[in-house]
This record gives structure tokens, C-alpha cells and sequence, in this order.
């Protein structure tokens, strides 16, 4: 498929965002075309439209209340647990919308993966922290899980910090280890898509570079979507940038275009201070 | 006193709204004595004697529990507990057949409820519709608010007979001669006083699981969902473990309530002192005897009897009470000392 066309597509659909040429060679891994959101009668995201590139970060930046989050958590139906949630338009992953009736959910969050604003490590020790995803999808013998479990913690930088605890609870980590193992559990099953939704909001200085540091790592493996308040760390960590304002996508791109020349005067209204 | 203090010093007060300046310590203490010590002293007096009074009460009872059934304690000794003679003519009285099946059958309802009661709070918590969630959990509230005497009722008039045309055979059947289902079906018995008590402690257990669900944090819950846990696996893996001790609290507060119900169980257990492993055979408990027997009872030693019945089920609930905070503060020392 020519990402370019299809990016290049959805983009002249937002108005907001137009002038965008998305760059050569890349694959477009979510495809959200004319998304609307609604919390019952609250029109919370309004007819956006934009591309999330394979193996690239992107963040999702905006003042509280903007649907950065709700944007997010349409990718892997989170919001289906909710009554009165509803997305109308179109989600495309690897081109198959998922805000289909018939798209299996429970598979699609094995394939989409999230991080929350706090660490949620589950009530068990730190290495069924891990196996637990993996044992929902795949029978696999003793030794074959615990590679994936050592494997899953490595990419996650916690390795070597749990390694001699692993029959610990998960619970007894600090902040910044329990949010990593977050990120272990998250990409253990394998996914193609990561969602972190403020993972460092919750977190020190020091645990937060780690993260930003492991987020940097992470994206040659999976596709990664990150919502923050914090703009300094999107100007860090991710190579595209979506500004979103009142439920509108303001003004999409790369994260240096953004910062630098952005294009629409909220934008810039917005990186400088001005309000939100 | 107070009033002169503030009036002497009039420039204190904006002083220190306007730039946090330090009050004279003259000021400040005018300011603390604006409200009368005695006040909060007679406060705490008055709550300290509530809350002592429930200790009194609980001091007293048993007291008076033990004193009224002495006569039973000095002419039967411990033996009192294990003997399973009950005959008022001879003067022969013993506990154990009332204390099995006080035990028995509860123990056997709160198998029955525990389930039942966490697949309701699993379903209104987690799956049901907004439209059926309010008035399912409405209609458990009023289980519990049924009196029992009611229950007792149906249980005599409508549960016990079908118990014995449907249940009760096809459980023979499949029991295959098995001594837990031996005797005739005659819908009175151990098992629909359990089955009784099973439905009365179902609503205090399924209504304190469902707000210790509601408990748990939605992020929680999304982070199992988030690695494609379906919502049992979400259920067994993160509501169940993060609400553990609550969910035995609430069982033992179904077993409390069980072991000491009167009425419903007096109506269907047939009131027979005699300890059968068979639970389609009749029994007792220590509740059913006492509200069978006590208007009846002439002999000094059989009433003395009763109520030291009366006692051991008050030993018998305070001890389950006591395990039950045990358990919680072992599992709660265990999960905090990790």
C-alpha cells in the first residue's frame, strides 16, 4: 500500500491539518479517518483525522480536556467498557478498521498495547506480572515463558533490577520500576502498537528520563503513541506531534516542524504560554 | 479575658493576614481560648462512655449467659459438649447434636452463598446493563430485609415439599446409596436449613462484594483489559486479589448471621437431637433448640441447659469473629510486608 497517498488522504480531510506531506518510506500503522467521539451527549472528539507511522513516537499534546486521551483510547476500544462511549468514523490498523462491530476486542488489545498514567502493576509477583498476558494468548512450555518474561523485562531496561526478585510482588517496586514493568507487561504479548497515556506524569525526575530514555528504545520494535501534558518531553521523545484543541486536531507533523514553524497561530498560541 | 486580649491588640490580626507575620504569642493564645476547653472535654468523655458501653453490654451477657447455665456447667462439666444425650425426662442433656448442626449447616450455606454471591457482584459490577444492575441490586436488598419468619414459612410450606417430590430423589439417585444422602426425602431437614440459610446470606455477601468491586480502580481494571484479558480474567486477576481480605470479611459476617438464624431454620430442620452424615436427615441447631424448647422446658436443669447452649453459640460466634480478624490482619501483614 502507498502510505503516502493513504496519509496524504486522510489528511485532506482535516482541514486544520492540511499542507502536511508525510515523508517517504513510511508506513502508516494507524489511519484514523473523520473520528468522532461522544461521551453520551458530549461531543468530545470532532472529525479527526491523522496518521500514526509505523516504528515512530508519536505524541499527542493539548491543554486538559482537549480528547488527547479519549484520541488514545479509541485505538484499543477502551472506551467499549464504558456505556454511552461511542466513536463514529473510521480507525484503521494495518488498514482493517477497528471501530468495527465484529472486530474482536480482546485481540486487538493483545495487538495495542497501553501504559497508564500510573504504574498499575497487577496484585501478583512481578514475573506472573509478565507471564500473565503471554499465558492468555499462547501454552507455552516452563522455559520457553521465561524467556519471553526475561526478554519482555530487558527491552522494558527493569532486567537487571528484578532479575533476583522475580517471585516478588510487583507491588513492592518503586514508581518509576513498577511503570516499567508496566511496559514489560504491555509489550510481553507482543504487540505492534504501544499507547501511553502521561506515563511519567506520576514520576520523579530520574524515572522519568528512564522512560523517555526506554521510549526512544522501544520504538524500533512497536509503533508508539504518547499523550502528555508535559511538552518538553514530546519535543523529546517523539518524531510527530498531533496538537489538539477543544476536541479538534489543530495541527499535525514532525515534532521539530511543530515546535519550531508551527502553522497554525493556536498552536503557536499554545507552545508559547498563551493558554492552556 | 478573650475579648479584652483582641481588643488590646487591634493591628495584630491585619498584620498577620497581610504578610504572614508572626502574631504576639499573647494574640494567639486569646485566639485558641475562643473556644471553651470543657466542651471538648465532655465530648470526649460522652463518646468514650458509648463505646464503652458496647464492651459493658458484651461483658455483660456473657456473664449472665454463663451465670444462668451454671447449674448445667457444675452437673455436666465439659462433658456438656460432647455428649449427645438429650432427654428432659431423665435429665440427660448434651450439646454436641446442636453445635454439629449449627456448624454444619452453616457451613454448608455459605458453600452455596460464597459463589453465588461473588457471580452477583461479578455481573453488576462488571457486565450488567445500567437498566438491570439498579433493580437486580434492589432486589437483593430486599432478600435481606425479608424477616425470617417468612423464610421459615415458605421453607415449611413450599420449599420442603418440593424439595421432597423433585430434589431430594434425584439426589438419592445420584448419590447412589452414598451414607450423605441416605434416609427418606422428606424436604425437612439439614439441607433445606441450609439451603434457607443460603439464600438469607447471600444478599449480605453479594451487596458487600459488589461495593468492594466498585472499589477496585477503573485503571486497574483497564490494565488487565489492556493486555486482552476477558473480563473473568480481569475479575480473577486483579478485582478478586486487590479485594481479597474484604471478600473474607464478608464471608465471615455471612457465617456469623448464618450461625446464630432462629426462625427459617427452626421451621425446616426438624428439631430432632440426633448428628446424621446424611443431610436429608433431620437435626438441630443451637438456635432452633433454644426457640423450640424454652417455653416448654419445666426442669431447672433443662432450662440452665439452654442457656449454656446460648453461651457456647456466643463463645462459638465471638471465636469465628476473632479468625476472621486473624485471617484479615495475617493476609493484610502478608500483602503489606512484601
Amino acid at each position: 500500500m502507498n502510505a503516502e497517498n493513504i496519509a496524504a488522504a486522510s489528511m485532506a480531510e482535516s482541514a486544520a491539518a492540511r499542507a502536511v506531506s508525510p515523508p517517504n518510506g513510511l508506513l502508516v500503522r494507524i489511519d484514523v479517518k473523520g473520528l468522532n467521539f461522544y461521551y453520551g451527549a458530549q461531543h468530545a472528539l470532532k472529525n479527526v483525522s491523522l496518521p500514526v507511522y509505523a516504528n515512530e513516537v508519536t505524541s499527542i499534546i493539548g491543554p486538559s480536556g482537549c480528547g488527547k486521551t479519549t484520541l488514545l483510547r479509541t485505538f484499543n476500544r477502551m472506551f467499549d467498557l464504558y456505556r454511552g462511549h461511542r466513536a463514529e468514523g473510521e480507525v484503521l490498523l494495518d488498514g482493517i478498521n477497528i471501530l468495527s462491530p465484529d472486530m474482536d476486542v480482546t485481540s486487538l488489545r493483545a495487538r495495542v498495547g497501553m501504559v497508564f498514567q500510573k504504574p498499575t502493576p497487577f496484585p501478583m509477583s512481578i514475573y506472573d506480572n509478565i507471564a500473565f498476558g503471554i499465558r492468555l494468548y499462547e501454552k507455552l512450555p516452563k522455559s520457553v515463558l521465561r524467556e519471553r518474561v526475561e526478554i519482555a523485562l530487558r527491552r522494558a531496561a527493569l532486567w537487571e533490577e528484578v532479575k533476583d526478585k522475580l517471585n516478588h510482588s510487583g507491588m513492592s517496586l518503586s514508581g518509576g520500576q513498577q511503570q516499567r514493568l508496566c511496559i514489560a507487561r504491555a509489550i510481553a504479548v507482543e504487540p505492534e502498537v504501544v499507547l501511553m497515556d502521561e506515563p511519567a506524569s506520576a514520576l520523579d525526575p530520574i524515572a522519568t528520563a528512564r522512560i523517555e530514555e526506554l521510549v526512544d528504545q522501544l520504538k524500533e520494535r512497536y509503533t508508539i503513541v504518547i499523550v502528555t501534558h508535559n511538552m518538553q518531553q514530546a519535543a523529546r521523545v517523539s518524531g510527530y506531534t498531533a496538537f489538539m484543541y477543544m476536541g479538534e486536531l489543530v495541527e499535525f507533523g514532525e515534532t521539530e516542524q511543530i515546535f519550531t514553524k508551527p502553522r497554525e497561530p493556536r498552536t503557536r498560541d499554545y507552545l508559547t504560554g498563551r493558554f492552556g | 479575658m478573650n475579648m479584652a486580649g483582641h481588643s488590646g491588640h487591634p493591628e495584630n490580626g491585619s498584620g498577620g493576614r497581610d504578610g504572614g507575620n508572626v502574631v504576639p504569642p499573647v494574640a494567639r493564645q486569646a485566639i485558641k481560648r475562643g473556644q471553651p476547653r470543657w466542651g471538648d472535654a465532655a465530648f470526649r468523655v460522652t463518646t468514650a462512655a458509648f463505646a464503652c458501653l458496647v464492651l459493658a453490654l458484651v461483658a455483660a451477657m456473657a456473664a449472665v449467659l454463663y451465670d444462668k447455665g451454671y447449674l448445667s456447667v457444675r452437673t455436666f462439666g465439659l462433658g456438656f459438649l460432647w455428649s449427645r444425650d438429650w432427654d428432659p425426662v431423665r435429665g440427660l442433656f448434651g450439646a454436641l447434636p446442636a453445635i454439629y448442626g449449627t456448624v454444619v449447616s452453616s457451613l454448608i450455606a455459605i458453600a452455596i452463598a460464597t459463589p453465588v454471591a461473588l457471580g452477583i457482584a461479578i455481573f453488576l459490577t462488571e457486565m450488567a446493563p445500567a437498566g438491570l444492575a439498579r433493580p437486580v441490586g434492589l432486589a437483593i436488598e430486599m432478600l435481606a430485609a425479608i424477616p425470617s419468619i417468612i423464610y421459615g414459612m415458605w421453607g415449611l410450606f413450599v420449599f420442603a415439599p418440593f424439595l421432597a417430590k423433585h430434589v431430594e430423589p434425584v439426589l438419592k439417585k445420584l448419590g447412589g446409596g452414598t451414607p450423605l444422602f441416605e434416609g427418606p426425602p422428606m424436604g425437612i431437614g439439614m439441607l433445606p436449613a441450609s439451603l434457607i440459610l443460603a439464600v438469607m446470606i447471600l444478599p449480605f455477601i453479594a451487596s458487600v462484594m459488589r461495593d468492594l468491586f466498585t472499589l477496585v480502580p477503573a485503571m486497574s481494571k483497564e490494565s488487565a483489559y489492556g493486555v486482552g484479558a476477558t473480563t473473568w480474567e480481569m475479575v480473577r486477576s486483579v478485582v478478586i486479589p486487590q479485594t481479597r481480605t474484604g471478600i473474607i470479611g464478608a464471608i465471615f459476617l455471612g457465617l456469623g448471621r448464618a450461625l446464630g438464624e432462629t426462625m427459617a431454620v427452626t421451621f425446616v430442620i426438624g428439631n430432632t437431637h440426633q448428628i446424621s452424615a446424611s443431610i436429608l436427615a433431620p437435626g438441630c441447631t443451637i438456635a432452633s433448640t433454644l426457640a423450640n424448647e424454652f417455653s416448654e422446658a419445666v426442669s431447672d436443669l433443662h432450662v440452665s441447659s439452654l442457656i449454656e447452649m446460648g453461651f457456647v453459640l456466643f463463645l462459638i460466634t465471638t471465636v469465628i469473629l476473632a479468625s476472621a480478624k486473624f485471617l484479615l490482619w495475617r493476609i493484610e501483614a502478608r500483602i503489606t510486608g512484601k
